[in-house]
């Protein structure tokens, strides 16, 4: 059934929320530390044990499908609430820093990513599950 | 008429959400085939029309959350909250490789300290030049270049004030639509077509509004590898900007 998958989703990303919740505590800064990616990483593993046993079926692995062809309208949501009025009135210091710190990163990249990743684009796994327009 | 309009989007917002995105979209995709012949991906200028609808909502509502300001739009905000964002990010995992994130994962890691600690630094170096030279501004400003929360958490931990706690809200603001609308533009020329340059990009720059924004626009099979370090970025740097980069800052000036 389709709520099967979609209660894996829900069940490891509140799962890696309140660990995110208990990091945060235990740093004591009022912030969730990491929830979403441990609970990328657990979905990662559960989906794949699952799949290796054969213990999910079509019709779940379509609920988690849905929400991960979602992300892209999600972004566009989200692209649409942000306060870009105030980026763009934040003044000068804001905008040039803000300017800068991204132009560097982006110099950056690929001093940190190095020679391997050439590599690992080849491997590059092809079979997306969010069929559909996938570039 | 029309008060029967507002009231039926405004009491389903989410749905209106879904059809507003919806449009938003196929515009963007026939904009994208018909004006530039695919050449400028499609979910790239959806997040670009997305960026201007809210600066537009902005300036008519005057308020913080763009499009979502205005009470009929209100739904967008749900939709492109952090609940429905973080869970829709966690649900591009399925598809991920682990065994792709395990190889990557001492760069992914480094990468975001070097990530806290550059954008701190290059913040820091920019106030400097605006004039600032108490260490309290200063670390509030370079927090704020770390990520649009990272700054006013820094700052109120030091005692900033608001005049310099808005400034760090903007240079992240700025940064992070930088990322969104950027990085499909950049992606060519840092070869960033992999999973491992896709982690060490999302623990560099670490905004995750603005990396898995830019990541999708550019190949949203990219989106979990920069999404997994990204989600640890501002974590990390609510820690370190308060306390150990803020005694580094201290100590020099």
């Amino acid at each position: 059934m389709v709520i099967y998958g979609v209660a894996i989703l829900a069940g490891c990303f509140l799962f890696g929320m309140f660990c995110g919740e208990l990091i945060g505590t235990l740093m004591g800064i009022d912030s969730n530390v990491g929830g979403v990616g441990i609970a990328m990483l657990l979905l990662i593993v559960v989906v794949d044990k699952l799949q290796k046993d054969g213990k999910i079926s079509l019709p779940a692995q379509s609920g988690l499908a849905f929400w991960n062809a979602m992300y892209i309208p999600i972004v566009i949501a989200m692209a649409a609430s942000q306060n870009v009025l105030g980026a763009l009135t934040g003044g000068p210091l804001a905008i040039i820093a803000g300017i800068a710190v991204v132009l560097i990163s982006w110099l950056v990249v690929p001093l940190l990513s190095g020679k391997k990743a050439k590599e690992s684009a080849i491997e590059f796994n092809k079979n997306h599950p969010a069929t559909g327009e996938v570039n | 008429m029309w008060e029967a309009l507002k009231t039926a989007l405004e009491s389903n917002g989410l749905i209106t959400g879904f059809v507003i995105v919806g449009i938003t979209m196929y515009v963007a995709y026939l904009i994208s085939n018909k004006l530039t012949k695919g050449l400028i991906h499609g979910s790239a200028i959806a997040i670009v029309l997305g960026l201007v609808l809210a600066y537009f909502g902005g300036v008519y509502s005057d308020g913080t959350k763009g499009l979502a300001d205005i009470s009929i739009f209100a739904g967008i905000g749900l939709l492109g909250g952090s609940m429905l964002r973080d869970f829709a990010i966690v649900a591009t995992s399925f598809g991920a490789n682990f065994d792709e994130i395990k190889k990557a994962g001492i760069r992914g890691i480094s990468s975001l300290f070097i990530g806290v600690g550059l954008s701190f630094v290059v913040g820091i170096i920019f106030a400097l030049i605006f004039g600032y030279t108490d260490a309290v501004s200063l670390a509030t400003i370079g927090a704020g270049t770390v990520t649009y929360i990272v700054g006013p958490v820094t700052g109120a931990a030091l005692g900033a004030s608001s005049e310099v706690i808005a400034i760090s809200i903007a240079a992240g603001l700025v940064k992070s639509v930088l990322v969104m609308v950027g990085t499909p533009f950049i992606a060519r020329f840092i070869g960033l077509n992999n999973p491992l340059t896709a982690m060490v990009y999302g623990g560099l720059m670490g905004t995750t509004s603005g990396v898995t924004g830019g990541l999708a626009a550019t190949d949203v099979r990219l989106v979990p590898y920069g999404a997994v370090t990204a989600t640890f970025y501002t974590g990390l740097g609510c820690l370190l900007c308060p306390t150990l980069l803020f005694i580094l800052t201290d100590m020099i000036w």
